[in-house]
This record gives structure tokens, C-alpha cells and sequence, in this order.
């Protein structure tokens, strides 16, 4: 409630923020037009996220498919600017990633603080191997006859995310960076229950570059959009990080389109150099052979 | 028929009018290929391998813990030369007390043995397989032709070959592990449950047993139920090797045995290679149990054919491309993408080529087409073949007489098709073409990639950054330019998309057996 102050002036009533979903580049809010209250780690209300639906889950897969050949046929170099350039706009808000993630976690702002340079400094590391996981992971065949055969990974395609529930920012990049570094495009559902940091990502990600449908940032209840994501035939692939007791129906409703599952590993430590652990998953290898002569 | 004579198949089934006995195949062919040829004698005389150098025996047991002991179920299958449908032997159908025993025996053999073996002395166990291979490689090869009922030709100068090739290529990975890719230390998966297909049964078998052995896994392994002799051939050469017992278990049988093999609680990793709806089974039978899997499965490889391409090398690419091995191959180019403007000549000489083709007995030497390997697939192939007719597409076949008995199908091509035909959609896994055209490079990529499969694709031209453009534009895992069907150890190979995943072959091969 408002009080007049003594001089006469009235207190200014802040802007508070709409949290919606960001599909396609474009933040639209639910089709459903559901949201769901989110609490603070003490169990405040902080606001309304937007409860995304099946169909959200599948526009933002149509959003990502399209943006597939675009973001693949990016050079690597360029790749790596726009994931440097996320990060530098991430660096331009430390203090609103810290103030949310100590929200929603309970941690101490100095914790808090760190996760987010950390968080960052995952962009900055990824940024870096968009232009060396194909050196690293490629290379020529020596094939016992007059050929040349090469072997260099490809990204695979769509990759539907299941962001981890308890790591809600350093867990949230440190899953959907390897993912888009190598030229996949990303559908991620966001932890369920401290969903605004992912849309505080969004925001950064909309401003760096990043083509729209690139990455694409669902809230809402991972029961609900985990499914639909796991059986849709137009996503190659699955990270279940953030699927818990889910896990095991996701991975076979996946079966049925032979998508590539990346399996929740119970004893992450999302502080830990993840190298090509969350790369190679994601990534096809083509082999190209050529006769050679005159 | 554009100056070949063929055999118009539209309305009847590929080849049967044509069906005459095999003695007067030759000459026969000999009177049809002299009219086409203005009189030039060009007829081959029969040139069979030898049947001697291959004992067979009544019958085989599984081979569990280094020794060939009887089947607990105590029941058996008959394998048959595709050929002639003559018997060639028994072999145990294992149930799941067998399946139980191997899988134990292998892993004692890992914890006991293989495991702690050091690397440079396990690789000397698959150069010891390798050599072994090779001096068996012609009594290997008559025997891959007799189960599975390809060319000699074929068994002999590829799949043998090539198989050996594989254990030496991986003996000296086991000693450089670190050097795989996977961090300074890479550790072996453990028990490896493997089931290869009926179409290259002793390579698909060294695809899968010598990058597991070389990283130190053990494995049970189950072949085809319709070519089980080459494995169980490949268990007397791990004795022959002095291989510690129970590093290699073969267990035979069927598709009920493989599903017991895969399913297993006690293997660690599944290895399989075979068609798109069983691999789709094993891989939902595998949910949540933490396994590992890898997974080799169907495609339907697309050859584009660009207009400045060589056209007579492309032809002859093409032809290998759907034709090896009767088209049972899970890689094979069975559809022809050509441009338009070269479409009708290409089609021409296409057809001239594959009059050249001699179908016929797969151990003459000079066969190019053997018998498809089961009374079973010869159905599917040619019910597919018979929608591709109900569909409106237009079926040619050359002259080509198929003898009596056996399973045989005609080299077949498809024109008039679009990509709704089931016949350009789904895998024959059969000597059947199906031909499209396209004006532009965009569209011939838009249609190579049409598919639900990724495995493989070809591209033709002269122009070395059309062809780039093109490689880099396919969603598959092999792109061969200017060749088609070549095959090494040190190539990974392996599909995008509903063709599986994982690789096999190279360093990428390795990364599927250590953790």
C-alpha cells in the first residue's frame, strides 16, 4: 500500500516483469493462456510463469527445425562470436541473474554471484569449441586404397532439453551451450520449479545474435511437455538432465524414432570442466570418401 | 526399350516368364547377349570354386567358454544353401538357460582375464584371428557363399578379406587406448551382447567382435538364423588362437534368442545391426536400464547423379551401388536420383550395363548376382516390388533367366516413380532400383534427404565443389563421391537419423566399447 511521503511526492510503484515463453525469437505467452505461480526458495511468491502447453511445445520444435540449416551452415567462427556475445550480455546483468538466482535457490549473494560467473564463463568456454570439436573429434581415415576419407561430426538436428531442476542457471547453460555450439538448434523446458532464470536467459539470448528459434525457452510442468517432446519425430535428440523419475518412459517413448538420448547422470557436478561430455551426444559423424587419381 | 532388349515386367512378377533350366541358362544367354552384341561370342564357361575345401557337420552346438557344447533346449534349426534350398546342417536353437551360461562364461572371462590382460597382449590375440582369416580365407568364403548364398567373387575378394582386415586394424588399437579420444584412461563397458545380420555374416560379426575384444570387452554374440555357420567357423579360429575361453561366446538361434541375448540383465552393452523396426524394439527394451546401445539399421541411400557427371563411371557406381550383394546391403543406393537432362541417356546405358549382369550360381566365379538369402525375404521383396507396379511406377528387368530352384530375384529398375512410391520410401533390401529426376542441386538434396533413414548417399558430378556442396548438404552418415560401396576399418560408419546411431570402424567405432 502507498503512502503519500511527508513532502507530498508519492512513492514510484515498480514495472514488474511478464515472464513468458520465447519461441521462434518472439515471446509469445502460452497458447493455452495457463501460467503457474513461482515461489522463492522460502516459499514467497515472486511471480507468474507462463504454464506452456503441448502445442507451445510443438511450435517452438516447428520454430527450431526452421532455424536448423541456417544455425548449422553458420561458420564455426561465427557460431563462437554469437556464443561469446551471449555471454558478454549475461556479464551486463550479473546483478539481476545473482538477485534471481538467490531467490530462487536460497543461496548467500556471494554464492549466488559465483554461480552466475560461472554460468558465464560456460558461454565463454563453449564459444570457444565451436571451431575445435571438429578438429577433435575428425580427421582423415587411412583407407587401404586410392581414396580420400575424411570424417568430420555434423550437428544432429533438434535437440529437445530437459533443463535440471536444482542447478537453475549454472545447470540451465551449462546443458543448452553445448547443444547450440555445435550448430543444433534447442528446445528447453526449464526447471520446473525456479523457472525465471531460464527466462532471464531468454532475454539474453534474444539480444546476442542468436537467431530466433535457435534456442527456444519453455516453463511449465516437465511432466506435461517432457512427453510430447520425447515422441515427436522432428527431434533428434534427447537430454533428459533435468527428467528425474521421468527418465525411463522418456528414453523409450524416444525408441520409437531412434532419437540419441543423452541418459540424467545422478552424479553431475555441474562446476566440473564438462569437456566433450555434453558435445559428442549431440553430434553425427559423416564420412565423405573420394577416389583419388588423374 | 531403348536398344536393349529387357523383359517389361509391368503386370507380371520380375523374371518368372523368364524362368528356364539351368543348364540351358548359358546358352540361353549366349544367344540373347550375341544378338546384342552383333555376333561377339562373349560367353563365359562354368568356373565353380570348389565345394572340398569346406567340411561341414551334421550339425553344431553353441559355442560357450571356448568349447562347442550341446544346447540345453536340445532343439535345432536347419540352415539351408539359399542356392538350392538343399540342407547344409543343423544348429542349436539356444534358449535362455544358454544364453544364461554365455553370458556368465563371458563375464568370468572379463573379470578374470581380458580385462587385466595388458593391451599389447590382447592385440596379439586379434593378429593371431587376423592371420588365421587369411590362411582360412578360402574355406571361409565357400562357406559364407553356401549359407548365405552371395557371389564368390563377392565372399572372396570383400567380406573375407575385409573381415581380417578389421581384426588387424583393431590388434593395435588395444595397446593405445588412451589415444581413442575418450580421456587418458578409458575403461572397457564389460559384457557385450551382440547380434549381427544375415547379410555379410562374417563381417558384421569382425565389426563387432574386434573393436570390442581390442578394448577390452568380452562378448556373447548370436548370427543370423539364417547364416550361422561363419560364426560358428569364427569359434573353431578362437581356438585355433588359443583365445582364453569364454572371450567370444556364439550362441545360435533366432530372433527369440537374440531378444533373450539383448535383454539380458547381465550384459552391459548392446551392440545390433539389422532392420530400423527390430533395432526400434531393442531400443525401447533397453529404456532405463542404463545399458549401452549401438544401433546399425536400415536406410535408403539415394545416388545423385549430377548432368557433367562421368556418365559411364557413374553407371557402373550405380549398378554396384544397388546390385552388391543381391541389394541386401543396409547402405545400399537403391535410389537413383538423375538429373533431367541427362536422365534418358543414363537410363539407357543403365540398362545395357545390367544385361551384362550374370545371375546364377554363387559359386561360379564369373556370378555377379547370387540367390537372395531366404524364401522369406525373397516375399517381402517381391511384394514390394509388386507395389511398386500397383503404384504406376514401370518395372524393367534384363533378360535373365533365374534357375528352378533357390531363391532368386532379378536385377530390377523402377522409372515413373515419385516419392510417395513405397518403393522409393521404404528399404527393399533387394536388387530393385527405383529412378528419380530433379533439375537442380537444391532439389536433388531435398529429395536425397526425404527419408526417415540417413545411412548413406552418392554423389556423381566432375565438379569437385558441387560435390562438396553437395557431401556437406546430405543427412547421412557415409557420402561416397564418385564411388559407391567402399568399406574399411579405419572409415567410421554409420547412419543419421532412424538408420541408428553410433559408429562403427576408425577411432569413432571405438568410442561405442569403452567407458
Amino acid at each position: 500500500m502507498p503512502e503519500e511521503r511527508y513532502d507530498g511526492a508519492w512513492p514510484r510503484v515498480a514495472v514488474r516483469k511478464t515472464h513468458k515463453l520465447y519461441i521462434g525469437g518472439a515471446f509469445p505467452r502460452s497458447e493455452s493462456g495457463r501460467s503457474y505461480p513461482v515461489a522463492s526458495a522460502d516459499g514467497e511468491h515472486l511471480a507468474n510463469a507462463g504454464m506452456a502447453s503441448r502445442k507451445d511445445a510443438r511450435d517452438a520444435v516447428a520454430a527450431a527445425r526452421k532455424a536448423f540449416p541456417g544455425w548449422a551452415g553458420r561458420t564455426a567462427y561465427n557460431r563462437g562470436q554469437v556464443l561469446y556475445r551471449v555471454a558478454e550480455m549475461m556479464e551486463g546483468r550479473r546483478a539481476q541473474f545473482a538477485a534471481e538466482l538467490a531467490a530462487a535457490t536460497g543461496a548467500e549473494r556471494a554464492e549466488a554471484e559465483q554461480e552466475v560467473s560461472a554460468a558465464i564463463d560456460r558461454w565463454v568456454y563453449y564459444a570457444g569449441w565451436t571451431d575445435k570439436a571438429a578438429q577433435v573429434l575428425g580427421g582423415t581415415n587411412p583407407v587401404s586404397g586410392p581414396f580420400d576419407n575424411r570424417s568430420a561430426p555434423e550437428p544432429t538436428g533438434v535437440v529437445a532439453v530437459l533443463a535440471p531442476q536444482d542447478a537453475p542457471l549454472l545447470g540451465l547453460v551449462s546443458v543448452l551451450a553445448p547443444v547450440v555450439a555445435m550448430g543444433n538448434t534447442a528446445v528447453l523446458a526449464a526447471s520446473e520449479s525456479a523457472p525465471l532464470p531460464a527466462v532471464a536467459l531468454a532475454e539474453v539470448l534474444a539480444t546476442s545474435d542468436l537467431p530466433g528459434g535457435v534456442a527456444n525457452v519453455l516453463t511449465g510442468r516437465t511432466a506435461e511437455l517432457a512427453p510430447p517432446l520425447a515422441a515427436h519425430a522432428d527431434v533428434n535428440a534427447l537430454d533428459l538432465a533435468g527428467a528425474g523419475e521421468l527418465a525411463a518412459d522418456l528414453e523409450e517413448a524416444a525408441a520409437q524414432t531412434l532419437k540419441r538420448v543423452l541418459r540424467p547422470d545422478p552424479a553431475v557436478v555441474w562446476s566440473a570442466d564438462p569437456g566433450l561430455s555434453r558435445i559428442r551426444p549431440f553430434l553425427e559423424t559423416k564420412t565423405v570418401w573420394h577416389p583419388v587419381g588423374i | 526399350m531403348s536398344g536393349t532388349s529387357g523383359t517389361d515386367t509391368d503386370g507380371g512378377r520380375a523374371g518368372d516368364g523368364a524362368a528356364e533350366p539351368a543348364q540351358d541358362q548359358n546358352r540361353a544367354r549366349a544367344e540373347r547377349k550375341g544378338s546384342r552384341l552383333d555376333g561377339q561370342p562373349l560367353e563365359y564357361a562354368p568356373a565353380p570354386e570348389s565345394r572340398s575345401v569346406v567340411r561341414l557337420r551334421e550339425a553344431y552346438d553353441p559355442f560357450i567358454d571356448g568349447e562347442f557344447v550341446p544346447a540345453e533346449t536340445g532343439e535345432h534349426l536347419t540352415t539351408a544353401n539359399p542356392a538350392d534350398e538343399e540342407p547344409l546342417a543343423q544348429v542349436a536353437l539356444c534358449g535362455e538357460a544358454d544364453v544364461d551360461r554365455a553370458v556368465a562364461a563371458a563375464r568370468r572371462a572379463f573379470d578374470a582375464v581380458w580385462r587385466e590382460l595388458p593391451g599389447a597382449e590382447r592385440g596379439k590375440y586379434l593378429f593371431r584371428i587376423a592371420r588365421i582369416l587369411q590362411e582360412r580365407s578360402r574355406e571361409i568364403a565357400v562357406l559364407e557363399t553356401l549359407d548365405n548364398g552371395k557371389p564368390i567373387k563377392e565372399t572372396r575378394d570383400f567380406d573375407v578379406p575385409t573381415a581380417a582386415a578389421h581384426f588387424f586394424y583393431h590388434a593395435g588399437w588395444a595397446d593405445k587406448l588412451a589415444f581413442a579420444g575418450m580421456g587418458p584412461d578409458p575403461r572397457p563397458v564389460g559384457v557385450c551382447a551382440q547380434v549381427v545380420p544375415w547379410n555379410f555374416p562374417l563381417l558384421m560379426l569382425a565389426w563387432k567382435i574386434a573393436p570390442a575384444l581390442a578394448a577390452g570387452n568380452t562378448v556373447v554374440l548370436k548370427p543370423a538364423e539364417t547364416t550361422p555357420l561363419s560364426a560358428l567357423l569364427f569359434a573353431e579360429v578362437c581356438q585355433e588362437a588359443g583365445l582364453p575361453p569364454g572371450v567370444v561366446n556364439i550362441v545360435t538361434g533366432d530372433g527369440g534368442t537374440g531378444r533373450t541375448l539383448v535383454e539380458h540383465p547381465g550384459a552391459d552393452k548392446v551392440a545390433f545391426t539389422g532392420s530400423t523396426e527390430v533395432g526400434r524394439g531393442i531400443a525401447r527394451a533397453l529404456a532405463g536400464s542404463g545399458k549401452r546401445l549401438t544401433l546399425e539399421l536400415g536406410g535408403k541411400g539415394a545416388n545423385i547423379v549430377y548432368d557433367d557427371a562421368a556418365l559411364d563411371q557413374a553407371v557402373e557406381g550405380v549398378v554396384n551401388g544397388v546390385f552388391f550383394n543381391q541389394g541386401h546391403v543396409c547402405c545400399a543406393g537403391s535410389r537413383l536420383l538423375v538429373q533431367e537432362s541427362v536422365a534418358e541417356e543414363f537410363l539407357e546405358r543403365l540398362r545395357a550395363r545390367m544385361a551384362l549382369l550374370r545371375l546364377g550360381d554363387p559359386l561360379d566365379k564369373n556370378t555377379d548376382i547370387g540367390a537372395v538369402n531366404s524364401a522369406a525375404q525373397l516375399e517381402r521383396i517381391r511384394d514390394l516390388a509388386e507395389t511398386g507396379r500397383a503404384e504406376g511406377a514401370h518395372a524393367w528387368s534384363p533378360p535373365c533367366p533365374l534357375p528352378e530352384r533357390g531363391h532368386w530375384f532379378p536385377p530390377t529398375v523402377f522409372t515413373g516413380v515419385t516419392q510417395a512410391h513405397r518403393v522409393a520410401r521404404e528399404e527393399v533390401f533387394g536388387p530393385v532400383l527405383s529412378v528419380l529426376t530433379f533439375r537442380t542441386p537444391e532439389e536433388a538434396v531435398a529429395k536425397a534427404n526425404n527419408t526417415p533413414y540417413g545411412l548413406s548417399a552418392g554423389v556423381w558430378t566432375e565438379k569437385g565443389s558441387r560435390m562438396l556442396w553437395t557431401a556437406e548438404r546430405l543427412r547421412a552418415g557415409v557420402v561416397w563421391s564418385n564411388t559407391f560401396n567402399k568399406f574399411d576399418p579405419a572409415s567410421p560408419f554409420g547412419g543419421y537419423k532412424e538408420s541408428g546411431y553410433g559408429r562403427e570402424g576408425g577411432r569413432h567405432g571405438l568410442e561405442a566399447y569403452l567407458a
